[in-house]
């Protein structure tokens, strides 16, 4: 086995892998908080790729420069689904819940063919490609700037949602939410605030994310399905609710999908395949995940 | 009048819980009600404290109307629900718990004054500061939850079933806590279903029968009374 091909699969693993962690904790987030799953996660995240393209054609705006933009938005749509949709439903049967985000992420899905065309798009020299010809050797691994940048800046958001959640009176308030709503009220605590934080904290990660991603992904209507998907099993398998869960998972996933072609020769056209199947061996072992709290 | 609290009714699913519930509770006083399981004592606490909805009735806080608030909108008033089964967070440290009791603004103010406070009432949270809520003992953790209470700064602090699956030292020891809190001026509405011990503690009380407030009296008179010594201390 050739060991730079590995070392270069390692580092590219890891370096997606972080960006997947930040996608799946904002699903994990809002899940935590009040048990309601966001299955319109992955088109926020198209809508922040579009939205950092648009800020790319029409304003001339470079991914990196559009990102407070980006993410002020996502977070705006954040709060809003929640105060128009997910607020309402709040007590509703759990199909309801489920149909609500579900046919939101499809309306989405369908607003954005209808409006800019099923075509990929990609963002025309992006700021971060043209640094220093856009890869840097580091031993024999190559590594695109535009890949190590998102990693850098998703590992940046989220520390800054860990600490937030960890270290602020605020975050301590979302915890005590999250465990006990109804005991957390009586301490003075709006559990709808927190519900609506949730959601902006969650539309803000996906928008970091996305802002990253637009530097080197292709963007269409349906790009966040297969995001979508992955952070689904990176939040199932580093446990519903739990945010150090989602970033050991997601690096994890990230490791097994790049490293997988060459250490159990599968082709790559199947990579995403050994990941399902390491996520179903984990729910058939450990259903909570690997720092499950039930 | 602190609290007063007008003729409520109230309902689970539109299962009645409570019928005609009325009683007051001034600035300074120990207020207990007692009754039986299933009188609706919780029910009355949880009405009060915005967990419930009343069908009927008032209640009012310095004169304002606060049915129909919000929970969290009475907790800032400093209306302050220990509940019954303590409901900790168990995911959070000692120390964790004891700051979101203190999350209102009001609260905020006073709160390491209030920390100390609770410290020296409770010295044994101090040592376990940093200990998950969740590894405290039965009686650890109903320390807790009346610091946690106590966190909010309450004009009134309510205690629900303080005593409850409590081993009986440590029952004396949570009601000789609730006296000396009392004794430094704090105005104390308190739910038991230990009858003897909460009626020797408290100015007056009320006795509560399926949802429905059939006498009231001082702690003493009632102590007395023929109809509470016959079904509640079996005397």
């Amino acid at each position: 086995m050739d060991t730079t091909l590995l070392l270069q699969a390692l580092t590219n693993g890891l370096l997606i892998g972080m960006v997947y962690a930040l996608i799946s904790v904002g699903l994990t987030l809002i899940f935590g908080l009040m048990e309601i799953v966001n299955f319109a996660h992955g088109e926020f995240l198209m809508l922040a790729m579009y939205a950092a393209f648009w800020a790319s054609v029409l304003l001339n705006l470079d991914p990196m420069v559009s990102l407070p933009l980006t993410v002020g938005g996502l977070a705006l749509l954040g709060l809003v689904t929640y105060r128009g949709i997910i607020a309402q439903i709040l007590n509703a049967p759990m199909l309801a819940q489920i149909f609500a985000t579900f046919g939101l992420g499809l309306f989405l899905r369908g607003l954005a063919q209808y409006l800019w065309s099923p075509n990929f798009r990609t963002i025309e020299r992006p700021w971060l490609g043209q640094i220093s010809g856009g890869t840097v050797n580091l031993g024999g691994v190559f590594l695109g700037v535009p890949q190590i940048a998102a990693a850098i800046l998703a590992g940046v958001a989220f520390a800054a949602l860990y600490l937030f959640i960890s270290r602020t009176r605020i975050g301590l308030a979302l915890q005590a939410v999250a465990e006990d709503k109804s005991t957390a009220e009586l301490m003075g605590i709006d559990s709808h605030r927190m519900f609506a934080l949730g959601w902006v904290l969650g539309g803000a990660c996906v928008g970091v994310a996305g802002a990253v991603l637009a530097s080197f992904y292709p963007i269409t209507p349906t790009v966040g399905i297969l995001f979508a998907l992955i952070a689904y099993i990176v939040v199932a398998l580093g446990g519903f609710g739990s945010v150090p869960g989602a970033l050991v998972a997601g690096l994890l996933v990230g490791l097994v999908q790049e490293a997988s072609p060459i250490l159990f020769g599968v082709p790559t056209t199947y990579k995403y395949a050994v990941v399902f199947a390491l996520y179903l061996v984990v729910v058939l072992i450990r259903p909570q995940g690997l720092f499950g709290r039930f | 009048m602190l609290l007063e609290v007008r003729h409520i009714a109230a309902s689970y699913d539109g299962v009645p819980a409570l019928h005609d519930v009325s009683f007051t509770v001034d600035e300074g006083e120990v207020v207990t009600i007692i009754g039986s399981n299933g009188a609706g004592k919780t029910t009355t606490i949880r009405t009060i404290s915005g967990q419930l909805r009343p069908d009927r009735g008032e209640i009012l806080f310095r004169g304002t109307r606060i049915d129909g608030l919000p929970a969290h909108r009475i907790a800032e008033m400093g209306i302050a629900h220990v509940p019954e089964g303590r409901r900790l967070f168990n995911r959070l440290t000692v120390l964790q718990n004891l700051l979101v009791g203190s999350f209102t603004r009001r609260a905020r103010a006073e709160e390491d004054a209030m920390l100390e406070r609770v410290f020296t009432l409770f010295p044994r949270l101090k040592e376990r500061a940093n200990q998950r809520a969740g590894t405290l003992s039965g009686g650890e953790q109903q320390m807790l939850a009346i610091g946690r209470g106590l966190m909010l700064q309450p004009v009134i602090l309510m205690l629900d079933e303080p005593s409850l699956g409590l081993a009986p030292m440590l029952v004396d020891e949570i009601f000789n806590t609730i006296r000396q809190i009392a004794r430094e001026g704090m105005t104390i509405l308190l739910v038991e279903q230990n009858v003897r011990e909460s009626l020797e503690l408290s100015d007056r009380a009320y006795v509560l029968q399926t949802g429905t407030t059939v006498a009231e009296g001082t702690g003493a008179e009632l102590l007395e009374s023929e109809m509470v010594r016959r079904a509640y201390l079996g005397l």
